[in-house]
């Protein structure tokens, strides 16, 4: 079923955006929600920020974000050969970059290996990790220190689910340009104002929100993200799977999950019928985190979807649990909120 | 107080608790937005009086359910939990309704390959409560909070062991001061501050700094006192007394004008050297608004994060005294810096 | 081109010799407000000790409100349990580099009274031992019994080390950020023109960069850089066959430019206008690796509604160990740089999409 979230999620993976370096994919979003909302601005960080909503009158605010960026890596030396070493920018596995291909913001393209023995079965630490661009000398290669660059991979819609490089955040960021469109019909009726925000450099502990956040001000802060799964091989005790419909995080590393934003989001999901799982994630957190410790303390919660292979070339997420987030916000959204109102 | 859980979120039992304790002896009680409860004893001098918090946290570890396998509940632990005194330790779950529960650690040959029977790894044990899983599902969610069973033991006149005594002996203490405080003209509006969070990620310390913007602050918290497996060096004896922090949280000049007034008091004490960070709330606040003048005390306590926490009442009184002489006592004058707004040039 | 005299090395000189343990700066604030006192600034410490000063004419109007910041602090000891003797047990405050503690002089509190690192003889060493770092918790700060009346638990301690210059070559502790320090003094002094120079002296950088933010919100700035040192480590390989590939920085090639560290994405719009203000210029320069690391911009740029930020530091070898190295050349260049980089900046430049 050929969706506008489908259709606009394809063109959002293809875009490159490392951690501060989100301009092109900021500029696509910017463009195609043109004329939906307020007019959008843009703060000194680079997050974007579209509000909707009745600005005249004193009504409560809620932040929605969803992070521009995806993990990347950037260029630390070129070595007289031309191979190029690298850092991450944001959390990497090594055995997720072995062998990937990955592409540079100028459009260089290479293949990531690794010093040593291709025949060792451990995984190599990152500083024995190079990307071969194909030059032969470093007065060839077209990289220079401080380059950035992504994981390449195609886009795969396998019907039920998604396979594809940066649904970790794409997915969050295709949700909010839905519900902007979406929601900006009817934007005169809202008992509040809406501020989106696509965020930039979230995948390195999450700087670009707070400064956002700070200046907005708002009453109550969510974030759209995805969460990691426990329904692998082997794979972790995690009571969260592929499928089992949006999960609304109860708490991760870095936060407590408020929990009237938590009921408010579950027994959304009750009286529609919407499917969802209760989310502990023990590693890693999301921008309402920081949401939560603005000013005086915000109201905040994540609202995740399930994402397999987090941060590897190869993301997989079930459209259910898109869709199914998608209905509940956009429900939810429409209506007062009871602790705003209370 | 060990009585009441202590959870996060600003519904928490041990906030009502505080709000019955606290109502008579303030002028006015407030919730923050996360949760933190403040009660104000304005200042006899009205307007433009100075602006102090005496804090301590009420949260306290613990764990949380996350998920229920076959008849058993998967635990997750909010704070740093010691994992080494879960086995065999009585818990209960505040589900739908509180459900008594045992935490247990399978044997090592059902656990997974490098698991010893030395091991004992939380993500190891799970919760027996008896009931079957088509019950638990019933009964409990992902997200429910488990807290140690037990009531507080006293050991004699002046020891006394529960769950929670980090940072309820502090809370006691506070509470302590208030009651002395409550009937007197005070020089400074005075805040008392329970915060939420502290054994998490420290977020009602990073709000409610930003909330109060007050002029100075004190935070008090419990150390670790001289037990098995502590060195001299690093613990403090329970009953001699309560520490003073020093070190790069604490403003130098506050930190003098309270060595100073034990003294004068007759309250024992000894410094206990911060050289990095404090570990306590002291660490945000005195980071946030435009940078609060800060202070650590803290009361000896032996068996941090476990069920069997135990202090010395002595050291608790002492704690509340010290914070209410400061707090009667207080006279602008007598602290420079808070007319240069910060540290004298 | 601003030249390194005589005066200029003197305040290094003292500024390095000082004793500014993170939490403890007030040695090191006094020398840069006396520096300051015939200056027309003003000079404000705030209530973690950060040391503000902004210009007492009024700026231009439409001038960019620029904060430049220089850590006062550095790591170093405090005193933590007496043992009798004049033997004190001791901690690190901040990232002093363990393998270089061992058999070294140290200043102890604000009398300054000597100190030494001692350690059991390596005779009595057995095995493994003698080839192996002894572990901080077996050693003690020494000053003798007599000076036990003068000394107490929790005074901050420092490595005795005396500045030294011998031609481009300067030698001496606490580079970082001392360096920093010396170069923000002059640029207050001699403010580039076109905009509004404010200065934050900060404190408690080395020991999670405490203070920096509290200066930013203090200050307000519509962007900001950061002076610091980073380390050199421009060592052949061992093996002489490889390249080092992870050097951070090199000595001699100029003050370094960060893109990324570990706590900051500089904005790449700031990070332009130093590289066109050196090629200007005609200073070296060179691009930090990006990497782990971080300095004050890490935590000033995540204020309020978000700054701008960027960083440039001396390279100096050798930095938490006792005596650090750096060249003049490398810090004139620095010197330079920051001053061409900022003057007649234009708020445009930076407003402009990121």
């Amino acid at each position: 079923m050929e969706t506008y979230l489908r259709s606009i999620l394809q063109e959002l993976v293809r875009i490159p955006a490392p951690p501060g370096g989100e301009q092109e994919l900021r500029n696509f979003v910017q463009g195609e929600l043109e004329g939906m909302g307020d007019p959008m601005a843009v703060d000194p960080l680079g997050n974007l920020i579209l509000p909707l909503g009745k600005v005249e009158e004193d009504l409560p605010a809620i932040l929605l974000s969803a992070h521009l960026d995806e993990v990347g890596i950037i260029a630390t030396h070129i070595d007289d050969r031309g191979f190029i070493r690298f850092t991450n920018l944001g959390s990497l596995n090594p055995g997720y970059l072995l062998g990937s291909r990955v592409r540079f913001l100028t459009g260089t393209e290479g293949v990531i290996s690794a010093e040593g023995s291709r025949k060792s079965k451990r995984v190599p630490d990152m500083s024995k990790l190079y990307i071969d661009v194909g030059v032969s000398s470093r007065e060839d290669c077209p990289v220079r220190v401080g380059d950035q660059a992504v994981f390449q991979g195609p886009y795969r819609d396998a019907g039920k689910r998604v396979i594809s490089r940066a649904l970790d955040d794409r997915i969050g960021v295709g949700i909010l340009m839905d519900l902007v469109r979406k929601m900006s019909k009817n934007r005169a009726d809202l008992p509040h104002r809406l501020i989106f925000v696509f965020s930039v450099q979230e995948e390195v502990r999450r700087r670009g929100i707070g400064p956002a956040a700070y200046q907005l001000k708002p009453d109550l802060g969510l974030a759209v993200d995805v969460t990691s799964t426990g329904d692998t091989p082997g794979g972790k005790k995690m009571e969260v799977g592929l499928g089992g419909g949006p999960a609304v995080k109860i708490r991760d590393q870095g936060m407590l999950a408020d929990p009237r934003v938590v009921s408010w989001m579950i027994e959304g999901a009750q009286a529609l019928q919407i499917p969802y799982q209760r989310e502990i994630l023990e590693g890693g957190t999301t921008e309402a985190a920081n949401m939560q410790v603005s000013r005086s303390g915000v109201p905040a919660g994540c609202l995740s979807i399930p994402c397999r292979y987090v941060h590897s070339p190869s993301e997989m997420v079930d459209w259910n649990d898109v869709e199914g987030a998608l209905k509940l916000l956009e429900n939810l959204l429409a209506r007062p909120v009871p602790l705003l109102n209370s | 107080m060990t009585a009441f859980p202590g959870f996060s979120g600003g519904d928490d039992p041990i906030t009502g608790h505080l709000r019955d304790l606290w109502g008579p002896l303030v002028d006015q009680l407030k919730v923050n937005k996360l949760g933190t409860l403040y009660g104000l004893i304005r200042s006899a001098k009205g307007e433009g009086a100075p602006d102090v918090v005496l804090s301590a946290h009420m949260d306290t570890i613990g764990l949380m359910v996350s998920g229920i396998w076959d008849d058993f509940l998967r635990i997750s632990r909010v704070g740093g939990v010691d994992s080494r005194v879960l086995p065999g330790q009585e818990v209960i779950i505040w589900g739908r309704e509180k459900i008594p529960g045992i935490i247990a650690l399978p044997p090592a040959y059902l656990l997974p390959e490098g698991a010893s029977s030395e091991t004992v790894e939380l993500q190891h044990m799970v919760i027996d409560t008896g009931l079957a899983k088509s019950q638990l599902q019933e009964q409990v969610e992902i997200g429910d909070r488990v807290t140690f069973a037990g009531e507080p033991l006293a050991l004699g006149e002046k020891l006394i062991s529960g769950p929670g005594l980090d940072n309820r002996a502090s809370l006691a203490a506070l509470t302590l001061a208030l009651e002395e405080l409550h009937q007197l003209d005070l020089a400074c509006n005075l805040w008392a501050a329970a915060t939420t969070a502290e054994e998490y990620n420290q977020s009602g310390a990073q709000v409610s700094g930003f909330d109060l913007q007050p002029d100075l602050l004190v935070v008090l918290d419990v150390t670790f006192a001289r037990g098995p497996g502590t060195a001299d060096h690093e613990a403090y004896p329970l009953g001699e007394g309560i520490t003073l922090g020093w070190g790069p949280s604490i403003h130098q000049d506050l930190y003098q004008h309270f060595a100073e007034l034990a003294e004068r008091e007759g309250i024992p004490w000894v410094m206990e050297p911060l050289p990095g960070r404090s570990g306590t709330d002291a660490d945000t606040f005195q980071l946030t608004a435009n940078g609060i003048p800060t202070m650590v005390i803290s009361i000896p306590l032996r068996y941090m994060h476990t069920p069997v926490e135990l202090v010395d009442l002595r050291d608790v009184e002492w704690a509340g005294r010290l914070l209410s002489k400061f707090t009667a006592n207080f006279r602008a004058e007598d602290l420079p810096f808070l007319a240069e707004g910060g540290m004298s040039l | 081109m601003i030249g390194i005299g005589a005066s200029q090395i003197d305040l290094l000189a003292r500024l390095s010799n000082a004793a500014g343990v993170s939490g403890d700066e007030s040695a090191v604030r006094e020398i840069v407000l006396a520096e300051l006192g015939s200056s027309p600034v003003k000079c404000r410490v705030d209530a973690l000790g950060n040391l503000l000063v902004t210009q007492e004419r009024d700026p231009e109007k439409g001038a960019p409100r620029v904060l430049v910041a220089a850590h006062l602090d550095e790591v170093g000891f405090m005193l933590t349990h007496h043992q009798g003797d004049g033997l004190f047990r001791f901690a690190r405050v901040g990232g002093v580099d363990k393998k270089s503690i061992l058999g070294k002089r140290v200043i102890v509190g604000r009398e300054k009274i000597p100190g030494i690192i001692g350690c059991q003889p390596v005779h009595l060493a057995v095995g493994e031992e003698k080839t192996k770092t002894i572990p901080l918790e077996k050693l003690r700060i020494d000053v003798g019994a007599e000076a036990t009346a003068r000394v107490k638990v929790g005074d901050r301690a420092v490595f005795g080390t005396e500045f030294k210059q011998q031609g481009d070559i300067l030698l001496g502790k606490a580079f970082d950020d001392r360096m920093g320090a010396a170069t923000l003094v002059g640029l207050v002094k001699n403010p580039p023109p076109g905009i509004e120079l404010l200065a934050a002296f900060t404190v408690q950088e080395e020991i999670g960069l405490r203070g920096a933010g509290v200066a930013a919100r203090n200050l307000d700035p519509d962007l900001a850089v950061a002076l610091d040192c980073t380390p050199a480590r421009d060592f052949p390989s061992f093996d002489e066959q490889t390249e080092n590939t992870r050097y951070n920085t090199r000595l001699g090639r100029g003050p370094a430019i960060y893109v990324a560290d570990g706590g900051t994405i500089s904005d790449p719009r700031l990070v332009g206008q130093l590289i066109a203000a050196a090629e200007a210029e005609n200073l070296p320069y060179q691009i930090r690796q990006p990497g782990g690391g971080r300095t004050d911009a890490a935590a000033i740029h995540q204020q309020l509604g978000g700054i701008p930020s960027v960083s440039l530091s001396v390279p100096a070898r050798y930095l938490h160990t006792p005596v650090s190295l750096a060249l003049l050349s490398d810090w004139e260049a620095a010197v330079n740089l920051i001053h061409s980089g900022l003057a007649n900046l234009q708020l445009e430049d930076i407003k402009t999409d990121r």
